[in-house]
């Protein structure tokens, strides 16, 4: 049946796609700091789902899957360390709104 | 008939001679260093035992080494020598600071020892009040060490190190009252003048030293190159054994007595062979050092019939006779070597060195020996107050008394005719140089007496004597007769260092007229015409009168030193200006004959004069009536200090006859010859055959010019008698005598006018060549200078421009540029996150285009 198609590589991409322009968009128009973390997040999950769908459909083995779960540390890593930024700069400003925090400027 | 006894032919070593210059040194050194602080703290005692005590060390180390080292020395070996360090090691040249004493150097220095002694004890009554104590006592015996340099100085390099220190002192002790202007005017006379000597002296001692070095090639065949230096084949021969002592008179003829040193001589050559001389590092220097060891054994050998001279050319090798060998030759600064070198003969009997000397040329075909000599002399000239460089002397008067005793009487003036003796046989070489400080001696000997005659001031009448003297003394060593000319000058030492403390115990008994009628003009116009003399000058004869009485033992001891310098019988002058006059009569040395005689005649009318003035000073001065009642309170004898040191220096002045004579009698009658001459004979020994004996004997003759010489001496001091014994009583004879002579009289009274000539035409002249060098200095250099500085700046100022418009535009501008461009580029830096995610989307964006429509990059 044709409603069963069977999913491929290009659906992959698809969602991997909409999830990438999802967080690009939430990065550069959200102006809290917490928000665009999350769309950081889901830039990097976009890639780990291409790097696993690839690795499924293209390469074979499991080097992709390790890049996966690579990314998926790196990213509890990097919110880690992106959380505490966040958190000292809203002990500074006594918010997250990114537009204040443009003192580095000058 | 005089004899000369064997030329010094070997040396002894001591260590002692440089104390002599030391001591003078050390009280120098502490007296101008501390002397100051010493016055302050302990007074003038401390100053005076240092100097003093100096100079009483000084003498007697002298004493003791000419007494006890020098005479006891066989007259052959009658050379001390003490080298002290190398002083210069150059090339083939080798200076050591060494002293040396010879019978010349030692005779002179115990004189000056002896006499510096005197008049240091002198000084200290004389110059009891000068505040300056300290400072006068530190030149003098500054004064002394450097005249003992001069001295005692084994080479040309020490004596010019002693001839500029007397310079130098002279100028001190002249100026030592600064604080007058014409005082310290006369030091800078006295100074500058000298420097005109010393600059001959200097263009002498290079010339020569060049000669020596310079001009081998000039007689080809005759020299072999080695390293750094040259020899010359001499042929080796056996001489007789010179006996100790030789009596002068078992040599019968004059040329017996030559030979042994000339044998001699040759025998020592043949040690200093060419091949030693190339194996020692330093053929000059080692030669002395070899020569010291073996020259004992050299004697040793002289009793088996060989001898060994000259103190340098030793090796140690066996003396081969009748061999032909090479020595060395070069040049040298010592005055011994050089005497040695003038002495080879070759294995012709040729004087190699001292004929390839007088054949020398320089410019314009002039012999070489001529710049020698005359460069000497006229150092000589500049020293010793000679024709035509004599104007300083008189001035010098200006000095403290002493001083002009020690310094313008005794020791620095006599420094030329020292020299001239030292370098005889140099001098020998030029039968033309010897001339000519013959004439230019016998010239300035009656020229000062005549100015002599009709001074009023008591120090310038002595001042000219000093001058006149010293050309007696030139006429002896000029006509070769050197140890008369030494005689001379030892005998003028004490009879006018005696003459100058007595006018300086006058002028202290007359200092009071000073405080009398206050300080007057002391210098007259420039044609000093006034018959009236300056109340308040007490060195102005003419203010004394009458002193006799008041200063009984200046008057005596004043009186027989003018018989010692007018040449009476039994004082010492009388001897040695008489053998001055006889050997200048007759010595056949000169180059012309007529020469001699001539001299002689102007010796003797400068006889005549001396006795005059000498005797015209002591009438004014002790005899007649005071010129005022008040001298009878106020003069009066100097202190026992000053008297004692008279007595010993007047009869210093009669017993000096006794080493010109056998017992007062001359030796033209006894037919001895005098101890000085037999013992300064090794160091002025004739090494020319142009030095002959003298050419006239006869002895009625020589008898006959010694009376002439007595009855002129007297007639001058019976002339002076006549004229001064009684001013009172002559004076319209005097007035008389002016008025008819008038033209002369201002001409002499005025010193014929010389300074001003010489003002007029040298110093106008060099003023004039200043003016103009300033002139081209100003406008030529300076305008060029000045051009090519505004050149200079121009060129600067267009630079500038340039430099500030174009090169700092161009820095400036791509500055600006860069600071505008970042001041709009800055702005793209928001710091906001949400521009730069979107700048980085659409560079993504962008990057995908490119790669779409133009396809991968770097394909």
């Amino acid at each position: 049946m044709n409603a069963l198609v069977s999913i491929g590589l290009a659906h992959y991409l698809v969602v991997a796609s909409i999830l990438f322009v999802a967080g690009l968009i939430t990065v550069a128009t959200r102006r809290n700091a917490v928000a665009i973390l999350m769309g950081v997040e889901l830039i990097l999950n976009a890639a780990s789902l291409n790097f696993v769908a690839f690795s499924r459909f293209v390469h074979g083995g499991v080097t992709g899957q390790v890049f996966s779960l690579f990314i998926i540390l790196l990213a509890a890593a990097e919110a880690c360390i992106a959380l505490a930024i966040v958190l000292s700069i809203f002990r500074n400003f006594k918010n997250v709104d990114v537009l204040n925090t443009t003192t580095l400027r000058e | 008939m005089p004899e000369y006894s064997a030329a010094i032919q070997d040396l002894i070593r001591v260590n002692g001679l440089w104390l002599i210059p030391f001591f003078p040194a050390m009280g120098a050194l502490i007296n101008c260093v501390f002397g100051a602080m010493i016055q302050k703290k302990w007074g003038k005692r401390p100053i005076h035992v240092v100097a003093v005590g100096s100079m009483v060390l000084s003498s007697l180390t002298a004493l003791y080494l000419f007494f006890f080292k020098l005479l006891p020395a066989d007259p052959s070996q009658r050379f001390l020598l003490d080298e002290v360090f190398p002083m210069i090691d150059m090339g083939a040249v080798r200076v050591m600071f060494a002293f040396a004493m010879d019978p010349l150097s030692g005779v002179m220095a115990c004189m000056v020892t002896v006499v510096a002694t005197a008049i240091h004890i002198y000084s200290m009554g004389y110059m009891h009040d000068e505040p300056s104590y300290w400072r006068y006592f530190g030149y003098l015996n500054l004064f002394c060490f450097s005249m003992l340099m001069l001295v005692l100085g084994d080479n040309f390099i020490l004596m010019f190190f002693g001839w500029e220190g007397v310079g130098l002192c002279s100028y001190l002790l002249i100026g030592f009252w600064y604080k007058d202007r014409e005082k310290a005017k006369a030091g800078m006379k006295a100074f500058v003048v000298n420097r005109i000597g010393d600059f001959g002296f200097i263009v002498g001692m290079f010339t020569l030293f060049w000669g020596l070095l310079g001009m081998w090639d000039a007689v080809p065949g005759t020299m072999t190159k080695v390293d750094d230096g040259r020899c010359i084949p001499v042929m080796t021969k056996p001489m007789p054994v010179a006996e100790h002592h030789a009596a002068p008179a078992e040599h019968g003829d004059a040329h017996g007595s030559l030979a042994a040193p000339q044998a001699a001589l040759m025998a020592s050559l043949a040690n200093g062979i060419m091949g030693t001389a190339h194996a020692a590092e330093h053929p000059v220097a080692h030669g002395a050092a070899a020569g010291a060891t073996h020259r004992r054994g050299g004697r040793q050998e002289g009793r088996c019939g060989l001898k060994v001279e000259g103190q340098r050319f030793l090796q140690q090798l066996p003396v081969a006779v009748g061999r032909t060998q090479q020595v060395y030759v070069g040049p040298t600064v010592s005055f011994r070597e050089l005497r040695d070198q003038l002495a080879i003969e070759d294995h012709g009997g040729k004087r190699v060195v001292a004929e390839h000397l007088m054949q020398g040329t320089l410019w314009f075909g002039i012999p070489l020996l001529i710049f020698v000599t005359f460069g000497f002399f006229l150092g000589a000239t500049g020293k010793s107050a000679q024709i035509p460089l004599y104007t300083w002397l008189p001035d010098a008067m200006a000095g403290p008394t002493p001083v002009s005793a020690l310094i313008h009487a005794a020791t620095m003036v006599t420094a030329g005719v020292y020299m001239v003796a030292r370098l005889n046989f140099i001098f020998i070489l030029s039968p033309e140089g010897m001339t000519v400080v013959a004439l230019v001696g016998g010239a300035t000997a009656l020229f000062a007496a005549t100015i002599g005659l009709f001074q009023y001031d008591i120090k310038k009448v002595l001042a000219y004597s000093t001058v006149s003297q010293l050309g007696y003394m030139f006429v002896g060593v000029g006509v070769g007769a050197y140890w008369v000319g030494i005689y001379h000058l030892l005998a003028h030492a004490f009879f006018k260092a005696c003459l100058f403390l007595g006018s300086g115990s006058v002028i202290h008994g007359m200092h009071w007229v000073e405080h009398q009628h206050g300080h007057g003009d002391e210098h007259g116009p420039l044609l000093d015409l006034r018959l009236s003399p300056n109340p308040a000058d007490p060195q102005d004869m003419r203010n004394m009168g009458g002193l006799a009485k008041l200063m009984p033992h200046t008057a005596k001891t004043y009186l027989i030193a003018c018989f010692a310098i007018s040449g009476i019988p039994l004082f010492s002058g009388f001897y040695s200006k008489d053998e001055i006059l006889w050997k200048a009569f007759s010595m056949g040395n000169l180059a012309w004959p007529w020469a001699g005689k001539l001299i002689w005649a102007l010796c003797a009318v400068g006889a005549l004069c001396t006795a005059f003035y000498m005797f015209r000073s002591y009438f004014m001065t002790f005899h007649g009536r005071p010129a005022t009642a008040e001298h009878i309170e106020h003069v009066h004898e100097s202190p026992r200090s000053m008297t004692w040191v008279l007595w010993f220096l007047a009869i210093g002045a009669v017993l000096m006859s006794l080493v010109g004579s056998t017992l007062f009698i001359p030796a033209a009658i006894t037919h001895q010859t005098p101890w000085l001459e037999s013992f300064l004979a090794p160091a002025t020994a004739a090494l020319s055959d142009a030095f002959q004996k003298p050419a006239l004997h006869n002895v009625w003759l020589e008898w006959g010019l010694m009376a002439l010489s007595v009855v002129l001496a007297v007639t001058g001091i019976l002339g002076a008698r006549f004229w001064y014994r009684d001013l009172s009583k002559t004076r319209a004879r005097l007035d008389w005598a002016k008025r008819n002579w008038r033209l002369i009289h201002v001409t002499v009274f005025n010193k014929y006018f010389v300074d001003e000539i010489y003002n007029a035409t040298v110093v106008r002249g060099l003023l004039l060549l200043t003016r103009a060098l300033a002139w081209f200095d100003l406008r030529i250099v300076d305008g060029l200078v000045n051009a090519s500085s505004w050149g200079l700046r121009m060129a600067a100022s267009f630079f500038g421009a340039v430099d500030a418009k174009i090169v700092d535009g161009t820095v400036n501008g791509v500055a600006d540029t860069v600071i505008g461009a970042g001041r709009r580029v800055r702005r793209i830096q928001t710091g906001r996150i949400n521009a730069y995610v979107m700048g980085v989307a659409f560079g993504v964006v962008v990057l995908l285009f490119v790669v779409w429509f133009v396809g991968p990059v770097g394909r």
